[in-house]
């Protein structure tokens, strides 16, 4: 298939329907707005549902009605309207309800504005729903890699039987990008064994999420963390740019790694052994991979369009290992190569002294 | 000869026993749904959506599948697993505070779109597995444990009339309100669920029936003195009746 010129929310779209995503059920918030739009022209046309819900608690509500019959399905929402979804997300991770939910970020907090950030990582990581949960969630930083990672989203989130977040921004839902969508290339799994569809020749089933009897709720919470740990061996991801010799190695996801990719690349040209380490998979973290990167480094160096949210991972991925900065700017406050290339030479120059200095006491 | 005049329903555990407090209502109303469902012959092609309050535990009692919902969402559950298996037969159970207060958006929504699925909503103008707190059903002048000098109008306003409200929206089919508070009204209520349920069964639209059922417990009452205070009371500002029925509209 050729490549097309195509812009990121649509591109989503596309693909969720390339993935065989039967439902969607959303509401609108910008700036992922095109996202529904997209399928409120297409798929009823192809006898799949669309639904404007009152709500984003009634559009993820929805996600998982679909959900327990095994069926794919999808909502959108960014921000303050993903704020809404995060008790439905949590009863999702409790009860195993698959379901893909499309996160693209505006600035915050509150109404914030409408501008590109990247201030809802604690927002899908750390979650706001009660208890013990993850959901995975995939980040994007090319259009291309929109409908790789929403292809595989629909995949995954039926394979655990979890809800998987697509966390995008608002540079790459509006930016136009030649891509390719090629063929959905998963083989879906058998839902046959869970899902409802009426006790018909098998006992009764149910998909719910309270659990009185003692103990009960403590064996699901420890045996939906073993999955979490078979999630983390299969499925963690993460891009190597230029690592192999680097001494300053720089920490981005999303959008900002792209653009961190340009001061690389001009730091490189001035001699300068700058890598960038991007986490494809942000739960899963590459935890393992970024520490044996900060092994080898002096210095790591995290980007991001807020106050410091991955950083808390960065620093827990490093432990120690080399010291640790940050540089990003929050709520809408966007970072230029040459902003992030001004800060990778201040930083590069101060690990060059601190080496000569260390070389001269040895 | 013998005959059978009790038969436990196929849609019933068959180890499955109620486990609410003496005198309160979901147990019957359990029972007639349980029996429609066998004399509609729907048994292996129901889903049943659970809500949250007394009306949660459906899965400890119906020998059905059933998906679990949060507080007051049911509805939308519902309509996202009809939406994908329109040829089953898809049913909330929800208490007034659950689908009247903290999901009435959703209930008017489901309703204005003319799901095809089915509510039954028992009032018993209480929230009754907190222990009794006043919710939007709650007559002027009840006590509960947040009302305890008794609801007062200038303070938190009016109680919620729900199957008037769901009656005036177009995707509405059937609404109605019932009680359960002797065996002609049984019937009667059986009736009507046996109504909501055709709508659904025969594409016609949503269908929502309300039942007045007594919380003995929360409302301080035996059971005896609790089927009165419905009938003398709460009656007289939920007032039984079918607030929409588009096929007898038809019919005229």
């Amino acid at each position: 298939m050729a490549k097309v010129l195509v812009k990121g929310n649509e591109a989503i779209a596309q693909a969720a329907i390339n993935a065989g995503c039967q439902c969607y059920f959303g509401y609108p918030i910008t700036p992922q707005s095109e996202i529904g739009e997209y399928m409120g022209e297409h798929l009823p046309e192809m006898g799949r549902v669309f639904i404007t819900a009152e709500s984003e608690l009634a559009s993820i509500n929805m996600v998982i009605g679909a959900g327990t019959t095994g069926t794919k399905a999808m909502t959108s929402s960014s921000s303050c309207g993903i704020a809404l979804m995060q008790e439905a997300l949590s009863a999702m991770c409790c009860a195993e309800v698959p379901g893909v939910i499309v996160s693209v970020m505006r600035g915050g907090p509150g109404l914030g504005n409408i501008a590109p950030a990247q201030g809802d990582y604690f927002q899908a990581l750390k979650g706001g729903g009660n208890g013990d949960y993850k959901i995975i969630v995939l980040s994007p930083s090319t259009v291309q890699e929109a409908i790789d990672l929403t292809y595989r989203a629909f995949h995954i989130a039926l394979k655990y039987r979890n809800p998987v977040m697509l966390l995008a921004d608002g540079v790459l839902g509006q930016m136009m990008e030649p891509a390719e969508f090629g063929e959905y290339p998963y083989k879906d799994p058998d839902v046959t064994q869970w899902a409802l569809d009426g006790a018909n020749n098998r006992p009764a089933r149910n998909i719910v999420s309270l659990h009185m009897p003692e103990g009960e709720m403590e064996m699901l919470t420890n045996r939906i963390f073993k999955k979490y740990e078979e999630v983390a061996k299969n499925e963690t991801t993460y891009e190597d740019y230029l690592l192999s010799d680097a001494k300053l190695v720089l920490t981005a996801f999303g959008s900002v790694a792209r653009v961190a990719k340009a001061a690389v690349k001009r730091a490189r040209d001035k001699g300068m052994k700058v890598g960038l380490f991007r986490p494809v998979t942000l739960f899963p973290f590459p935890d393992k991979d970024l520490h044996d990167t900060a092994k080898k480094a002096n210095m790591i160096l995290d980007l991001e369009l807020n106050k410091g949210q991955m950083l808390l991972d960065v620093r827990s991925a490093v432990f120690g290992a080399c010291p640790v900065e940050f540089y990003g700017r929050p709520a809408g406050g966007l970072l230029t190569p040459d902003m992030i290339y001004n800060k990778i030479a201040e930083l590069y120059a101060k690990l060059e002294n601190t080496t000569k200095t260390e070389a001269g006491v040895r | 000869m013998e005959t059978l005049v009790y038969k436990r329903p196929e849609s019933l555990l068959k180890d499955g026993h109620f486990t609410f407090c003496p005198g309160c209502g979901h147990g019957v109303v359990l029972r007639i749904i349980a029996e429609l469902l066998d004399e509609f012959n729907l048994q292996k092609d129901t889903i049943a959506i659970s809500s949250v309050g007394c009306s949660i535990f459906l899965e400890k009692f119906f020998n059905l599948d059933v998906a679990g919902a949060s507080h007051g969402r049911s509805p939308c559950v519902a309509t996202g697993v009809k939406r994908c298996k329109p040829d089953k037969f898809v049913f909330t159970y929800q208490g007034d505070g659950d689908a009247a207060t903290i999901g009435f958006n959703e209930t008017i929504h489901t309703a204005c779109r003319g799901e095809h699925i089915t509510t039954i909503m028992i009032n018993n103008t209480n929230f009754g597995m907190t222990g009794g707190q006043a919710s939007a059903t709650t007559l002027v002048g009840q006590v509960t444990t947040t009302t305890p000098a008794g609801r007062k109008a200038e303070l938190t306003g009016y109680p919620l009339h729900a199957a008037e409200i769901i009656s005036k929206c177009d995707g509405t089919a059937y609404a109605a309100r019932v009680a359960i508070t002797s065996t002609k009204n049984i019937i009667q209520a059986k009736k009507a669920i046996k109504k909501a349920f055709e709508a659904q069964i025969n594409g016609l639209g949503y269908g929502f029936v309300e039942v007045l059922a007594a919380c003995p417990t929360n409302w301080h009452m035996t059971p005896v003195e609790s089927v009165e205070h419905i009938d003398k009371v709460i009656e007289t500002v939920h007032p039984l009746g079918v607030f929409k029925d588009i096929t007898a509209q038809e019919n005229k």
